[in-house]
């Protein structure tokens, strides 16, 4: 069954599902990357709670004009608006009170939603709004979607995902030093609103698959999740779309192969696998990685210092620095270094002379600047500037 | 040292002759609320010389640097550049922010910190290319950081992330450098580093103006200075400029007068 929704195979409605949270799913890891990057994460969870009264009122205002009050197209521009009313005031609130941003948002996310609350349960009571199913735009419910409602969300999606990799240069560089994107003429607020821009047209986007209250977590999770495997913000920006893009297939395609799955909280549930794996295994920021590279430098430094203690007939305190050796067999039980530990204590004890002599010469500075007290020089060095090192050496001795 | 200075100075007056200030900043105030952090200040700066802007914490000093340069805006004032509007100008000027202002655990390399130099040449849509990798490893050689550049910039120290700083500047290739406490927290190699920097800048007819904090040092790397504390006290040659009874209105009861002596004596 799952892998029969893997490919594909499970009817018209599954596919249109899938395919649509795909690139839903795309679009929100690219987009959200900006904002994860603007350290603005939160921002997303104000416009998307500030979608639910335009939801309400596009309900109403479409079944007054005598329309059909579901009609999707008709309640995501709703909800665009009063999302935008949101950031708007979130903007507004930071730049002219002395409301901090955090608070701004936690400030305008619940009297959104409570207007909307609001909204919801009169519209409840009407006979039209029984059957519309507004609530199922809260946590997404993608039974009964229709190829318009898919086609509306992947031309949404891919136009936002355009739209980003367009602007994907002054958000960076807005994000890593605004004051210096000012002095090159760049217009930071406008920038600013255009990544909330695309932000929010994500998360109306997202409505109807996600539902507003978790379509946070496909913003954020995503780059959060990209982050541990590179250092280059485009890389981020790949890896998160990426990452975005295999939670909304797989999660489409998990919710697709059992009856009553939910969609938008298994899309969640497995961007959040995909953190969980990177958070641990992930070679360059993983945790996992870095206990590894902790333990193999605590061995490096031991190692180091015991070697020089030996080279200097200093005794060693430490019980693992003496395990160490004795395992590589340079010290005896008893402490007292072999033949193979005299050897390598002195070749120690050189390159530190070595390096102690380098670091006093101004022609390697650049050399001198990757010092750690560990490598060995003969590793930086070649076999000429060695020589010419060790005659300075020796006539510093004599 | 003196020498070098005198005669850049001579080449600013004749080699740009009409534009012979590089930046002319008039009637500038800028305020955070409803306190004024600098108030009308006019500011003139030649072309080709090396000037430092002087003043107590709090006196507006990066704030001046900002606002004439639109990152803030002021509430009024306009400044010129080579005679022009800055809007016309701004791809001539170089900005280098306050270290401290950015999060250097930002996931992105040195080298493409020194790229975003040339973003009003890439602009959206052109590929960075190998004649652009070229630049930016050119300028981070300048600063004796091109060992460095696929580090992520969190790796660096305080001293090494300011000559990044100092390289993405270099990259733009602009006339004018502005720089905000270029030496604040760096060691003194580096120091040594970023003011032969700046005076090669000047041999070749650059103009270079910085945010600088250490009294001690303004007559040894400067030859201009604009002394600040919300208006304007002073500027002019250091030789002119730089006296005790400045530094007293500048700095009023705060300034030590241990090195108020130190300076009469030498004036």
């Amino acid at each position: 069954m799952l892998w029969q929704a893997l490919t594909l195979q499970l009817g018209y409605n599954a596919t249109l599902v899938t395919l649509g949270a795909l690139l839903l799913g795309v679009a929100a890891g690219g987009t959200g990357t900006f904002l994860f990057l603007r350290k603005r994460a939160l921002v997303s969870d104000a416009i998307s709670h500030a979608t639910l009264p335009g939801v309400g009122l596009a309900f109403l205002v479409m079944v007054a004009l005598g329309g059909d009050g579901r009609n999707l197209a008709g309640l995501l521009f709703g909800s665009a608006i009063t999302a935008w009313l949101g950031l708007l005031t979130v903007q507004w609130l930071n730049k002219h009170t002395r409301l901090s941003e955090d608070s701004a948002i936690g400030a305008v996310l619940s009297v959104f939603f409570g207007a909307g609350v609001v909204l919801l349960t009169v519209i409840q009571t009407m006979s039209q709004g029984r059957q519309a199913g507004l609530d199922s735009l809260l946590l997404g419910s993608t039974a009964g979607m229709l190829f318009s409602d898919a086609a509306m969300i992947a031309a949404g999606g891919a136009v936002v995902l355009a739209l980003a990799l367009l602007f994907r240069r002054p958000m960076t560089l807005v994000a890593f030093d605004a004051n210096y994107a000012a002095a090159n003429g760049l217009n930071v607020s406008r920038i600013d609103l255009l990544t909330m821009g695309l932000v929010l047209a994500v998360t109306v986007v997202g409505l109807k698959i996600v539902g507003l209250i978790l379509i946070v977590a496909l913003l954020i999770i995503p780059p959060v999740t990209a982050r541990f495997w590179t250092d280059r913000a485009e890389e981020v920006w790949l890896i998160s779309g990426a990452i975005g893009g295999a939670a909304g297939y797989l999660g489409a395609a998990i919710s697709a192969s059992a009856p009553n799955l939910p969609t938008g909280p298994i899309i969640v549930l497995v961007a959040f696998a995909l953190f969980t794996v990177s958070l641990f295994f992930a070679p360059a920021r993983g945790a996992l990685s870095s206990v590894l590279r902790h333990r193999r430098f605590q061995r490096h430094v031991h190692r180091r210092q015991g070697l020089l203690a030996l080279a200097n007939g200093l005794p060693i305190y430490e019980r693992y620095t003496m395990r160490l050796l004795s395992q590589e067999g340079l010290i005896r039980p008893d402490g007292v270094a072999t033949k193979i530990g005299e050897r390598q204590a002195a070749s120690a004890m050189q390159d530190e002379h070595r390096w102690r002599l380098l670091r006093e010469m101004p022609a390697h500075e650049d050399i001198a600047a990757r010092y750690d007290g560990l490598s060995g020089l003969e590793t930086i060095l070649t076999k000429d500037q060695l020589r010419d090192l060790d005659a300075k050496l020796a006539e510093g001795k004599t | 040292m003196k020498k070098t200075s005198h005669l850049s100075v001579l080449q600013g007056e004749t080699g740009e002759g009409l534009a012979k200030n590089a930046l002319a900043v008039r009637g500038l105030t800028v305020s955070y609320g409803e306190k004024p952090a600098v108030f009308s200040v006019d500011m003139t700066v030649e072309a080709g010389s090396m000037t430092a802007i002087v003043g107590p914490n709090g006196a507006g000093k990066s704030t001046l640097l900002k606002a004439v340069l639109g990152v803030i805006n002021p509430l009024s004032g306009q400044t010129t550049v080579y005679g022009r509007p800055l809007e016309m100008e701004r791809h001539r000027i170089a900005y280098v922010p306050q270290r401290a202002s950015v999060d250097w655990d930002f996931p992105t390399t040195v080298l493409d910190v020194v790229l975003m130099g040339l973003y009003r040449e890439l602009g959206l849509l052109k590929l960075v290319r190998a004649r652009h990798r070229q630049v930016a490893t050119e300028a981070l050689e300048r600063v004796g950081m091109e060992s460095f550049a696929d580090r992520q910039i969190g790796q660096l120290s305080g001293g090494q992330q300011q000559r990044v700083f100092l390289a993405r500047a270099l990259a733009q290739g602009a006339d004018i450098y502005l720089l905000d406490e270029p030496f604040a927290g760096v060691d003194a190699a580096t120091e040594k580093a970023i003011i032969a920097v700046l005076k090669t800048l000047q041999s070749q007819g650059k103009t270079v103006v910085a945010v600088h904090h250490d009294l001690a040092t303004v007559e040894t790397y400067f030859d201009h200075v604009f002394l600040i504390n919300q208006r304007k006290i002073a500027e002019g040659p250091v030789a002119e400029t730089f006296t005790a009874d400045n530094l007293q209105s500048t700095y009023g009861g705060r300034l030590a007068t241990a090195q108020l002596d130190r300076l009469s004596e030498v004036g």
